[in-house]
């Protein structure tokens, strides 16, 4: 069906911590995440988003092993991890690289950034760990010299940033998953770190899984996107169709719940009322019915399906936003229903 | 050089009324400079820049917040009839609260972990010794009722950890309110927020302004917040106010060409399609330059701007709108998002 195998798939990956109380006397397991199939080619940048505990965070730490998944499974290049031991992700990891949401609480602060960007290399033994070879990575992602004798603490928001993509292209990963990566970056320099993950797709085809909640973002560099709920895909597809003509209300709350920086185009209300229920007690039928301003009483009772549509479109909903017809100006939100 | 007086003739006093403040850590580590800066009754005036523009030094300054190394000078600083220049820290205590009250960006540090949100809220009160407990609990009940938090009863023995970012976020306009202070300041409310939670917020602030009558100065990064609720938009960079006019003429017709950057590199107005985001090379420079801060990252910066400093003017065709730059007047017509 698709036209190039998958860098990495997982397919119904599911992840549940122990429920609360005493051994024995404990509750059902909770679960965070729950069948999360998601698949990334080679060069392609996803964008995983939702609020929090929606679990994209979580995803993106399973996926990689770091958390360990509870049922699913994931493969790499079409073959299947044989299972979720540490030895079968560290083969993984090899291969691909975290992008922590924090990139100063993910260094040690008593490790100069220079040898910090070549601890990975000498880990996985690929690699020069040379001065010269160290500046040159760091010239990729637009980090001077000077910087390399620096302490994290030294370091801005941009150029930490910058420093942990570094560190994670040392080992010239094919798949590298990002965690807000702009989270707490400056308008201003926030486009540079983008850019720079635009550039490192180009120089070595690399794919990107991005989490992320900031959807104008999201608008720029996202091939396909992924909206989870309560650990659950509510819809994806491709990037420019989402947008345009989001199929679930949840994906037009969040698109329409993104302030636009004009004073004329004032919300009279807020898109979308409430939070994200808690994962202990999810609402029964469609998870969204709580919130969503369509809901029916079959929501209430029967929990939608996710159902493939034409165009690499996948939607649960039972009452589905039609397609937009007209194709609305960029950023322009459409009258709300 | 003295920038000129703003402000027209005043309807209501101003709520806060800043004129050529100054504030630096120490001797020689200025932070914020000669800022010209009120908020009159009822009004929301939101103050954008980046990090480093030292707008949270502003935002602390005004409830005495500042570390004990800062110094402050100016020429007036005004808060509700009270003089911050004057004040000691007693004085500033007492101003807390009722004068003016803060809203913080994390709500989770916001909170003692280990009290309960009835007791937090409780010792806010303790000024009101002929209040009976009960009546505090009542008043604090509904201050939580206010602010949108579902069942506020059962709140009160809740601990900050048992809500979610955006509750607490609520839980924290309710401290402020019960306060009742003329001034509510909000040093970046939503960016811990998701979206979501972030347009109830902000529809809750602006509700809260209608309802309360609670003028608001709110400090953020993020345009699309200020374009959301602000009546007058302060430009901040390098410590000192570049550019002040009312939201539409910040919006419509930037004049700086550092605000022009900032709305250039905001991606919600780069059009869909464009995959590589602008930036503003380099960097924010740190404050107390004698000339143009931004000249060293201005695109448009003239022979004028490394001689002398530029001047605070009059421009464009709105009403309240100034900007400090030599080349101000010539840059209009930069379109300020779509529909202009």
């Amino acid at each position: 069906m698709r036209k190039q195998p998958a860098l990495i798939e997982a397919d119904g990956l599911s992840v549940a911590v122990p429920g609360r109380g005493l051994p024995f006397l404990r509750g059902a397991p909770l679960s965070i995440l729950a069948e999360v199939s998601l698949a990334v080619r080679p060069g392609e940048i996803v964008c995983l988003i939702g609020e929090s505990g929606s679990g994209k965070t979580t995803f993106g730490r399973a996926l990689l092993g770091l958390v360990r998944p509870s049922s699913g499974s994931i493969a790499v290049d079409g073959v299947a991890l044989p299972d979720f031991s540490a030895r079968s992700f560290r083969a993984l990891r090899r291969q691909a690289a975290l992008l922590f949401q924090d990139p100063v609480s993910s260094f040690n602060p008593r490790q100069r950034i220079g040898a910090m960007m070549a601890e990975p290399r000498h880990i996985a033994g690929v690699g020069s760990t040379r001065l010269a070879d160290i500046v040159a990575l760091a010239g990729q992602v637009g980090l001077a010299e000077r910087f390399l004798a620096r302490f994290p603490h030294a370091l801005s928001g941009g150029q930490a940033r910058r420093a942990a993509v570094a560190r994670a292209l040392s080992v010239t990963p094919r798949l590298i998953v990002a965690d807000e990566p702009t989270a707490g970056l400056d308008v201003s320099v926030q486009g540079g770190v983008l850019n720079l993950f635009l550039d490192i797709r180009e120089q070595h085809d690399t794919a990107f899984l991005l989490i992320t909640h900031n959807l104008s973002v999201v608008r720029h560099i996202a091939d396909r996107i992924v909206i989870l709920y309560l650990g659950r895909v509510v819809e994806s597809g491709r990037a420019g169709d989402v947008l345009r003509s989001p199929r679930h209300p949840y994906t037009r709350a969040l698109l329409d719940s993104e302030p636009v920086p004009d004073p004329a185009r004032r919300r009279a209300e807020p898109p979308v009322i409430g939070e994200v229920p808690s994962i202990a007690r999810r609402p029964t039928g469609c998870e969204f019915h709580t919130r969503c301003p369509r809901a029916q009483p079959r929501c209430r009772s029967e929990a939608p399906v996710l159902l493939d549509e034409p165009g690499e479109r996948q939607v649960a909903c039972h009452f589905p936003l039609p397609e937009a017809v007209n194709i609305p100006a960029p950023g322009r939100r459409m009258a709300q229903s | 050089m003295k920038p000129p007086v703003l402000k027209p003739p005043p309807v209501n006093a101003p709520v806060l009324d800043m004129h050529n403040v100054s504030v630096s850590y120490g001797a020689h580590v200025p932070a914020v400079l000669g800022v010209d800066l009120t908020v009159r009754p009822r009004e929301i005036v939101g103050i954008i820049g980046e990090s480093g523009s030292g707008k949270s030094t502003l935002a602390h300054s005004v409830l005495g917040l500042l570390p004990k190394t800062a110094r402050m000078s100016g020429e007036r600083f005004m808060l509700a009839g009270a003089d911050i220049l004057k004040a000691d820290r007693t004085a500033l205590a007492a101003l807390r609260g009722p004068s003016a009250a803060m809203i913080f960006q994390n709500p989770m540090t916001a909170f003692s972990p280990i009290h309960s949100l009835g007791r937090q809220l409780t010792d806010l009160l303790w000024r009101d010794h002929a209040q009976s407990g009960a009546q505090k609990r009542a008043r604090i009940v509904a201050a939580l009722a206010e602010v949108g938090i579902p069942d506020p009863v059962g709140r009160l023995d809740a601990f900050p950890f048992q809500l979610s970012g955006g509750m607490l976020q609520r839980v924290a306009i309710a401290a402020a309110l019960l306060m009742q202070p003329a001034l509510l300041i909000a040093d970046e409310p939503t960016t811990a927020l998701d979206v979501t939670m972030e347009a109830q917020i902000l529809h809750l602030m602006r509700s809260l302004r209608e309802r309360a009558g609670v003028s608001i100065l709110i400090i953020s990064h993020h345009l699309g917040v200020i374009a959301e609720i602000c009546d007058r938009v302060a430009v901040m960079y390098a410590g000192r106010i570049v550019e002040e006019g009312t939201v539409e003429a910040i919006f419509r017709d930037p004049r700086h060409p550092y605000t022009q950057a900032l709305f250039a590199c905001e991606p919600a107005l780069v059009p869909t399609g464009v995959r590589r985001l602008p930036v503003i090379a380099g960097e924010v420079p740190r404050p107390g330059g004698r000339l143009c801060d931004f000249a060293a990252r201005c695109a448009v910066k003239a022979a004028r701007c490394l001689e002398q400093a530029p001047p605070w003017t009059r421009s464009g065709e709105f009403p309240v709108h100034h900007v400090r730059c030599h080349g101000s007047a010539l840059s209009g017509n930069v379109p300020s998002g779509r529909g202009s």
